[in-house]
């Protein structure tokens, strides 16, 4: 590997992104995988680094997984995001920050079939009237949620309270990057770093201390994948694409796994434990699977939030072993204990070593 | 003014000088011979690059050359070309030949490829450089699986180049024989995507690659290239053939990278407004009857700054432009 070789491809895909001020809307599924990310986001931009991040109640999905199994039209899923960025508009906010990688991939595709076809963008935008009385208004700037902690991960590192780095030997942690395949297969220059050597997960990986693995099979798709998963007679291909991206990064030893993606956690986490229960194989360390975290717990863990708080404790794959190795304390009773100590429930113990 | 010092400016101005004219040579570079000074053996015989080369600047003799100059300034004085060098000097020419060549496509913009960041990716120029020196760290001793990919560059409107490079099969199927010489226990796989082995004895080249040498031709483009633990290159392609996708993990991967304009001569074109067609080349007067000539009175052109050619096509043009000067100066038409 040529390090030099991917800082010059990563040079030539930078964005400039605007410090503050953003209209942040929420993925519709990420809540229900990983419930604490975006609330730990919008805490980090607001009160860890001091910026103005809005969000209304009144946004809805983007329509991107309907449009992706072709169960809603284009224009329709346009007309969605129409009133998303009319909302935008109303709350005085000009730059639109989204969650989800889908989203992110959506909304670019939506500007750029607009920029190429403005008869297309002026239907859209009587849609939008008829639909919901709303003025039409496009981004000035369109960021997905990572782009901005690859921002400001060096102002993070700079009140970081553990690193990637495990804390009894100084290892740098080995920590395996995934990006949601819309952040910037379709669009490249639409991320940091391109599509073939993305930098936004890596950029987070270095500045908190870890080392990035760059194994065979890191293109590969998480296994969502959409119709792979949302096709039931279909969701053995997806459990088969999940199965070849551990079996190549396995002789790499990751210590972790992050990723940028609503789907990608929760199929690399959650067939973990399939692929463990189908052919007793754990890829971690002493029979366990290898946690998989998203960008902004990642973020959490290292600003030293709660690990309870950031809601690891609904990981299929434990991650007090990553915790130890951190040093982030935790409390293991507190594990499943919610809001006001209520008891959230355990799981039901499998036989799965991932738990 | 015969403008770049490759096979094709040297060949011109040894036509030119032979027919009694004044010319001058320039070429930005330390040495004369362009791409061809890199190159260590030609198909389809496998003649060195070197006599070939040697003989070309022998015949230059008395043509007075410039090497590491280029053109500052060109502008139509009259019926001149007022031409001012970097090396300070002006010259006044009634005529200038553009043998400015092509560069080779940076094949580290097919960032798939992994050129630049995984250690065994090399193009088809550091082969050559190879076959010279045998001397390069990207290659191991002794390895097992050699791929090339075809058309790197070319053919490809991702790359920005929909045009086919022309010289690169042929120099695919040459190298992959080569190689096989140098490493006889090494299977050689060739990723193409049709073959066009269209000149003389090329066809004879391609089926004595696959009889004598054993070397794999698998119809399909590589998709993506990634690194192993161990450093080697795993490639993943469709076999169109077979209609299956293909992995294989080799020890060396050779990209293929075609033929565009030359940037040096791109410069020296739009210095004077010499127009470009959609594939970057520069555009002849016709692209039957007077190939060698600019829509610009008393600039020509020859060579691969026209569009990708084989060294006998660049050679041959470069005595056809020569021909179509000598006319000009004669207001003469065949």
């Amino acid at each position: 590997m040529i390090y030099e070789g991917k800082q010059k491809i990563w040079s030539e895909y930078q964005k400039d992104i605007p410090d503050d001020h953003y209209f942040y809307v929420r993925s519709c599924i990420r809540q229900s995988f990983f419930p604490a990310s975006e609330k730990v986001f919008l805490d980090i931009a607001r009160n860890k680094l001091g910026k103005d991040f809005f969000e209304t109640e009144h946004h809805t999905t983007c329509g991107g997984i309907a449009y992706h199994s072709d169960a809603i039209p284009q224009e329709t899923s346009m007309t969605i995001i129409a009133r998303q960025f009319a909302l935008m508009h109303k709350y005085g906010y000009q730059n639109y920050v989204c969650s989800c990688i889908t989203s992110f991939g959506l909304y670019t595709e939506t500007l750029e079939t607009w920029r190429e076809f403005p008869e297309l963008e002026a239907r859209i935008k009587e849609n939008l009237w008829k639909s919901c009385k709303l003025e039409f208004a496009k981004p000035k700037y369109l960021a997905h949620a990572s782009d901005l902690i690859y921002k400001f991960r060096n102002q993070i590192a700079s009140q970081a309270k553990f690193k990637l780095i495990e804390k009894k030997t100084g290892r740098p942690l080995r920590v395996v990057e995934h990006i949601g395949c819309h952040y910037a297969k379709m669009f490249p220059s639409k991320g940091f770093g391109g599509a073939e050597y993305p930098y936004v997960l890596a950029g987070m990986i270095e500045a908190w201390g870890g080392e990035v693995i760059d194994y065979p099979e890191r293109r590969h798709c998480c296994g969502f994948g959409f119709r792979q998963y949302l096709v039931k007679s279909n969701r053995g291909y997806s459990l088969s694409n999940t199965h070849k991206k551990f079996e190549s990064m396995e002789p790499y030893k990751p210590d972790m796994i992050i990723t940028n993606c609503p789907g990608c956690p929760y199929f690399l986490d959650r067939w973990q434990y399939v692929i463990s229960e189908i052919e007793g194989k754990t890829y971690g360390e002493n029979g366990h699977g290898i946690p998989v975290f998203t960008y902004e717990e990642v973020a959490g863990l290292v600003l030293g939030y709660d690990p309870w708080d950031l809601g690891l404790q609904v990981h299929q794959v434990s991650v007090e072993p990553l915790l130890d190795k951190m040093g982030v304390p935790y409390d293991p009773q507190m594990k499943y204990k919610g809001k006001n100590n209520k008891d959230i429930g355990r799981p039901e113990l499998p036989t799965c070593a991932c738990l | 003014m015969v403008i770049g010092g490759g096979p094709c400016g040297l060949e011109a101005s040894a036509q030119l000088h032979k027919m009694g004219y004044n010319v001058i040579l320039i070429e930005k570079e330390k040495q004369l011979g362009g791409h061809l000074a890199k190159w260590d053996r030609l198909f389809p015989e496998g003649i060195p690059a070197r006599e070939v080369l040697d003989t070309l600047i022998e015949r230059i003799n008395g043509v007075k050359c410039f090497t590491e100059t280029e053109v500052v300034s060109i502008n139509l004085l009259d019926k001149e070309y007022n031409v001012i060098l970097s090396n300070g000097i002006t010259v006044l020419s009634k005529a200038v030949l553009m043998t400015s060549g092509f560069d080779l496509f940076p094949a580290e913009k097919k960032e798939e490829y992994g050129y630049g960041i995984y250690d065994r990716v090399i193009t088809n120029a550091d082969l050559e450089n190879y076959f010279a020196s045998k001397n390069d760290a990207r290659i191991v001793e002794n390895p097992k699986r050699i791929g090339f990919v075809h058309c790197v560059g070319s053919r490809d409107e991702k790359a920005g180049n929909r045009h086919c490079s022309k010289v690169c099969c042929a120099t695919a199927v040459k190298q992959a024989c080569e190689i096989k010489e140098l490493f006889p226990d090494a299977e050689v796989f060739c990723f193409y995507m049709d073959l066009r082995m269209f000149g003389r004895g090329y066809e004879d080249m391609y089926l004595k690659a696959q009889r004598d040498y054993g070397i794999r031709f698998i119809r399909g483009r590589v998709s993506e290239v990634s690194e192993t633990l161990d450093r080697q290159v795993v490639v993943k392609a469709e076999d169109t053939l077979s209609g299956k996708p293909l992995k294989v993990t080799l020890d060396l991967l050779v990209l293929m990278a075609g033929m565009q304009n030359s940037q040096a001569g791109i410069k020296v074109g739009n210095k004077i407004g010499m127009r470009r067609s959609e594939d970057g080349f520069f555009t002849t007067k016709g692209s039957i009857l007077s190939l060698q000539e600019c829509d610009k009175a008393g600039i020509f052109y020859a060579g691969a700054c026209t569009g990708p050619k084989t060294l006998p096509d660049t050679l041959n043009e470069a005595r056809a432009a020569a021909i179509s000067v000598h006319n000009y100066f004669y207001n003469t038409e065949i």
